[in-house]
């Protein structure tokens, strides 16, 4: 049963791509591209229960399925069908109907890169996996070919590229301090590496950790080595932004939470959380720096992004069953909520013709239902209740209560209060401001651009309102799953 | 462990191997011209996969010539000539604008040699390996992932960036084939077949630079700021 879903999980997106370089067709591509975004959403949804009861090892150990991993690739799935549902729509209005099949055929190998990663149970096969998303998700960023997305694409390359190999390196330091413990040939698992941990000798354990967490932060869009996110997720067509924000970033937090939990049971005394939760509290100063004055509507959402990934790792940096609760529920949250925010901005961008705030206005005028979806989804983003990710946010800084680094609860308490005034005054801006009289007609959005917004909203509505008792039990099992109590 | 009782003849082996492909490094640090720079990588690449059969030797890895064969064709060949292509189609001959001149980057580079000399001593002393190999393999390994990205701060030309990013990678491989030789065959298969395709892309990304921004020097990439 398991391993069934995991063949269908991985193997419609490889039958979207064969399927979109046969045919050749836009058309064909997008539906293939839909349907296998459609499969691996069914697919992915029963995973989080069916990986409770232990890790369930498949292909020779190789292929991992655990409670933490299928989180992340639920969250993955989620934000791949919301994304292909909006391509469908967006991509038509681009005018690149002859090179469409290669985007959708990209598309589907950068989902099925997100949605191997997490399976991987060998440290350094994830690495290269995680390596292989970069490489795919670079073709997309640059896919409209200007000069911006061309240089958003190289410096994308080049610093996520230059950044994970430090994670290369920790995990190659990581399996020499196993090797002096277990013998110079081992498999490299997460287990083995987990139970060696106490053995191993903890000062290049803390330097291997160091680098692994810079590494794969740069690819999770931690600050200080996030200055590829804005770029990147501007410049890409909107359904890309929202792969990149939504699922992209937690594969690369997953690698930095499975380290983490290493650490743990190496028992390294306070350096490791400091560290990620130092990152996070930068991560969220960054992003109010560059929120509150922020131009560009892509650029906001993506400084947003570093925000929420800086939440998550203040989550599991504080730690215990609350706060690795709290930052699993926040990354799902997330997941549904920044792909919103892209769709919003990408209809947004598309019917004014400019990426610029303070040329739009009169939103709320022009595009009444994206305008009131998207408004909806700001007040959601920055943290008000009624959605989910308020309830999130407060079960983190409750957790952070608790644990020992409780100046950070209160400095990302004033953070995100800033986060919310600057962000949402730039929606006033946006909504409010009386509309600058266009002749032009606006385009008609299609159904397509329209129809994941609501998906989107929905839960998140719920979400806040009502934190289903199965989650709970289920992100008890995460917790143990990365070594329990702490 | 092979680190713990190597013979005289081993150690200085690894030793003359392991400071040749820094020293490599620090001569793409000095000079400004493009060419010198590759073939500086080729020659580290070279050396690297010489390392690879050596500790396959005395290590007794039979799966380490097979590495070193894969390295000399993969980094000793390959890579050269594809990165030689992109070259031949860029018409650079030279780093322009360097931020830093070549004299005062190699000084930079000493200072970096130091620091990761202090950090290895500190990781081998609290191992009880202070007085092996590990000292200089740690050393060698830290020292070229800083040139590398000094290397990446420094230079501006997209052919540059991509050789800094492949000798941080080179360095990261030379450890290893010292530290951890036992590591699983599959994941050194992978990590080489993995820069291949870092390095195809790269050219591709060259080519998108070229038509759509006028220019391969990332001075010119200043359009997304804020």
């Amino acid at each position: 049963m398991r391993g069934c879903l995991l063949l269908i999980l991985t193997f419609s997106p490889v039958l979207a791509i064969i399927g979109s370089l046969v045919a050749r067709r836009p058309r064909v591509a997008e539906h293939l591209n839909l349907a296998a975004s459609i499969v691996v959403a069914l697919a992915a949804l029963p995973l989080p229960f069916l990986s409770l009861g232990g890790p369930h090892l498949y292909w020779d150990g190789y292929v991992l399925l655990d409670p933490p991993g299928a989180w992340v690739l639920l969250c993955v799935a989620i934000v791949y069908l919301l994304s292909s549902i909006y391509a469908v729509g967006y991509m038509r209005l681009l005018d690149e109907e002859p090179r469409l099949y290669v985007f959708y055929a990209l598309f589907a190998g950068f989902a099925l890169t997100m949605l191997v990663a997490p399976l991987m149970n060998n440290v350094g096969v994830f690495w290269i996996t995680v390596e292989l998303t970069t490489l795919v998700s670079t073709f997309l960023v640059g896919f409209e070919r200007g000069a911006e997305s061309t240089e958003a694409a190289w410096k994308y390359i080049i610093i996520v590229s230059a950044g994970i190999s430090l994670a290369l390196l920790g995990t190659i330091l990581f399996y020499w301090a196993g090797s002096l413990v277990l013998g110079p040939s081992y498999d490299m698992t997460w287990s083995v590496l987990g139970d060696a941990a106490a053995r191993m000798n903890p000062t290049l354990l803390i330097l291997a950790f160091l680098l692994v967490l810079v590494g794969y932060g740069t690819k999770a869009g931690l600050a200080p080595m996030h200055t590829w996110l804005p770029d990147a997720h501007s410049e890409g067509p909107a359904p890309v932004s929202a792969m990149l924000s939504g699922a992209l970033l937690n594969t690369a937090m997953l690698g930095i939470v499975r380290f983490l939990a290493i650490t743990d049971r190496a028992r390294l005394g306070p350096i490791p959380r400091a560290a990620l939760v130092i990152l996070g509290i930068f991560s969220l100063f960054i992003a109010v720096l560059f929120i509150v004055r922020q131009e560009g509507v892509k650029r906001l959402m993506a400084y947003s992004s570093v925000e929420h990934m800086g939440i998550m790792a203040l989550g599991f940096g504080f730690g215990g069953p609350l706060g690795v609760a709290a930052a699993l529920y926040h990354m799902l949250n997330h997941s549904l909520n920044k792909p919103l925010m892209f769709f919003g901005a990408g209809n947004v961008m598309r019917s004014f013709g400019t990426k610029e705030i303070p040329k739009i206005g009169g939103v709320l005028q022009r595009l009444p239902v994206t305008g009131v979806l998207w408004l909806a989804g700001a007040v959601a983003i920055t943290g008000a209740p009624p959605f989910g990710l308020f309830l999130s946010e407060v079960t983190i800084l409750r957790a952070g209560m608790s644990g020992a680094n409780t100046w950070a609860v209160f400095v990302m308490a004033v953070l995100l209060v800033v986060i919310f005034v600057g962000f949402l005054n730039h929606f006033r801006h946006m909504m409010f401001t009386p509309q600058i009289p266009d002749p032009v007609e606006p385009d008609r959005l299609s159904f397509w651009c329209i129809a994941p917004m609501w998906l989107a909203i929905v839960p998140l509505l719920v979400f806040g309102l009502w934190w289903p008792q199965a989650l709970w039990h289920y992100f008890g099992a995460v917790d143990h799953a990365l070594g329990g109590a702490t | 462990m092979l680190i713990t009782h190597l013979s005289p003849v081993a150690s200085s082996l690894f030793s003359l191997l392991a400071i040749a492909s820094l020293l490599a490094a620090f001569v793409m640090l000095g000079s400004r011209w493009i060419m010198s720079y590759l073939y500086a990588f080729t020659a580290q690449s070279w050396m690297i996969a010489l390392l690879s059969a050596v500790v396959g030797y005395y290590g007794h890895y039979p799966e380490l010539y097979f590495i070193a064969i894969l390295t000399a064709l993969f980094r000793g060949l390959l890579l050269p000539y594809l990165l030689l292509r992109i070259i031949r189609r860029l018409h650079v001959a030279r780093e322009l604008q360097a931020v830093l001149q070549p004299s005062s980057s190699l000084v930079i580079g000493a200072f970096l040699v130091v620091f990761a000399f202090i950090v290895a001593r500190h990781i081998s002393a609290s191992l009880g390996l202070l007085s092996t190999i590990a000292v200089l393999a740690l050393t060698v390994m830290l020292s070229m992932k800083l040139i590398g990205f000094l290397m990446l701060a420094i230079r501006h030309e997209a052919i540059s960036q991509i050789l800094g990013l492949l000798v941080l990678e080179n360095g990261i491989f030379l450890g290893s084939q010292i530290l951890v030789p036992g590591m699983p065959l599959l994941i050194e298969l992978v990590i080489l077949f993995d820069l291949l395709v870092v390095v195809a892309s790269f050219g591709v990304l060259v080519r998108y630079l070229m038509v759509h921004v006028g220019s391969t020097s990332s001075r010119e990439l200043k359009r997304l700021v804020g």
